[in-house]
């Protein structure tokens, strides 16, 4: 074995570290913002895995959109709502809802088992395909257009419904705020005026 | 002859390609540094730091030494890990853009064909160790400032990205050296006007600068984000600020103002490093200029600058672009 391969072979070990060490941050830490960076963390390792097997635009895309925008995003939410101190409650004893989460865990994992089992893999040099982004453009065009406008349908629909959830909320705000000047007299912040 | 071949050449080149960077980024800081205060002072008519060397041109490095030798304090209720990873994050994510900025026609660590892409990328990276750090700092200003800072990255990524892409259109490459060599003839400053001005305004509102730098509005909120942060912990945001202005004035002059492009100098294809720096310290210095010249904006004028002006405009001059282009 090479020099070059000795890191590269080191470099996937740590990625892999870096995925699993993400993941077991994300479920086992009570705290809702450790959660988000160790799915950043998971979604870094991801990316180098990609970067390993040799596809430069993959890495780029999954650092841009996934720790880029949606980690961001799930920050963001998270921000908007808790402080620091507020921790998950260790006593709720929800006994459906853990049983679904099992479930549904379990459930997944043995599917993709099942899958990676199933699956007859052939190293991708021997595949002997094109996989240059200019070829997966164009299938996403041509022979996936569906799939791939069907994808775009269910952003839209995701903006339209967080546009109405976004109205529905600030009208319920005013009301909120003119419910409490009719209680009270005036709206409590107005005393810092 | 194997033994001396261990370390391969290339990892060899880019640890000293890393190295140069780091110094250059710690070199440009307080260049930037002295710079701004000195330009601050003289649109103020003061004559800004005068006491340490001529002209006060060693403050900055007296200032080094002094946030160097400050006890690193961290807050009794903050989160202890985050709040020490966050400057470490912030710093990192702008060293990797300069790997791949072409500084001359030779000088470049790495020609990567998705270089634009991961420039992108890694600035989103940024964004994260902000919200890191406001949150990490358990403190409400920096809370705010954290916020804010990514309400107004969201806003302004899609605009930058968008100008970028006119240009990209264009030359039908995201590699940066490919990009200046095809502006041989004509800067795409003069083909993309409208993409130039989305890009620098943009670019001033994506590094939080003055009129943007709502993030850390002094008068509000009294540091923004790095409110709790002291001696190094300081300098390396204070750095990382510099440093991303840099690469948002180098990509600019990469995409919009020919890179290295200029009159003929011998050995051009390295020392067309001159050209590209007099073009980025010319953005940076105006970069500068606005802050001390305009007054900081609202938020909401910020948001609706972004959404109702930039973002359209940007989408009109990308359709023009495409149909030019594919005509």
């Amino acid at each position: 074995m090479t020099f070059y391969q000795t890191i590269a072979e080191g470099l996937f070990f740590a990625f892999i570290l870096l995925v699993i060490l993400g993941s077991i941050l994300t479920i086992r830490t009570k705290i809702l913002m450790h959660t988000v960076l160790g799915l950043a963390v998971a979604f870094l390792g991801t990316a180098g895995i990609y970067f390993y097997l040799g596809s430069m635009f993959l890495t780029l895309m999954q650092i841009l959109i996934y720790v880029g925008a949606i980690c961001i995003v799930l920050v963001f939410g998270i921000m908007v709502g808790y402080t620091p101190t507020e921790v998950a409650d260790k006593t709720i004893k929800d006994w459906r809802n853990k049983f679904l989460a099992i479930f549904s865990a379990t459930t997944a994992f043995l599917l993709l088992i099942a899958c990676v089992l199933k699956t007859d893999w052939v190293p991708a040099l021997a595949e002997n395909r094109d996989f240059s982004i200019t070829h997966l453009g164009e299938e996403f065009l041509y022979t996936y257009c569906l799939a791939f406008e069907l994808i775009s349908i269910v952003l839209l629909v995701a903006i339209i419904g967080s546009i109405i959830l976004a109205r529905g909320g600030r009208e319920d705000e005013y009301k909120t705020i003119e419910h409490l000047r009719s209680a009270k007299g005036n709206y409590p912040n107005d005393d810092a005026q | 002859m194997e033994t001396i071949s261990i370390l391969p050449p290339e990892l060899i080149r880019m640890l000293i390609a890393v190295i140069i960077i780091i110094s250059f980024l710690f070199l440009n800081a307080i260049m930037m540094g002295y710079l701004e205060r000195k330009i601050a002072a003289h649109v103020q008519r003061r004559p800004g730091p005068m006491e340490v060397g001529f002209h006060g041109i060693l403050q900055l490095i007296v200032d080094g030494v002094k946030l160097l030798g400050k006890e690193l304090l961290i807050p009794f209720k903050v989160d202890r890990t985050l709040f020490r990873v966050a400057p470490l994050l912030s710093f990192t994510p702008v060293i990797l853009p300069l790997l791949v900025i072409p500084f001359s026609e030779k000088l470049q660590a790495r020609d990567l064909n998705l270089g634009l892409i991961f420039i992108v990328s890694m600035g989103s990276v940024n964004v994260m160790a902000l919200l890191v750090a406001g949150w990490g700092s358990n403190n409400k200003y920096a809370m705010f400032g954290a916020m804010r800072a990514v309400a107004q990255s969201i806003a302004f990524e899609i605009p930058i990205l968008l100008s970028m892409l006119a240009v990209v259109l264009m030359c039908n490459t995201f590699s940066l050296k490919e990009i200046v060599g095809a502006q041989e003839k004509i800067w795409f400053v003069f083909l993309q006007p409208l993409a130039f001005l989305i890009y620098v305004i943009a670019g001033v509102a994506e590094t939080n600068r003055a009129p943007f730098d709502l993030p850390e509005a002094e008068s509000e909120l009294t540091a923004g984000f790095h409110t709790e942060y002291s001696g190094m912990g300081f300098s390396l945001f204070f750095i990382g600020e510099y440093t991303n202005m840099f690469i948002v004035a180098s990509v600019a002059a990469v995409l919009f103002l020919g890179g290295w492009h200029g009159p003929h100098l011998p050995y051009g294809e390295y020392l067309g490093i001159v050209w590209f720096f007099l073009k980025v310290y010319f953005l940076l210095f105006l970069m500068i200029m606005i802050r001390w010249t305009y007054p900081r904006v609202r938020f909401d004028q910020l948001l609706n600058f972004a959404w109702k002006y930039l973002v359209p405009f940007s989408f009109v001059n990308i359709l023009i672009t495409a149909v030019l282009v594919k005509l």
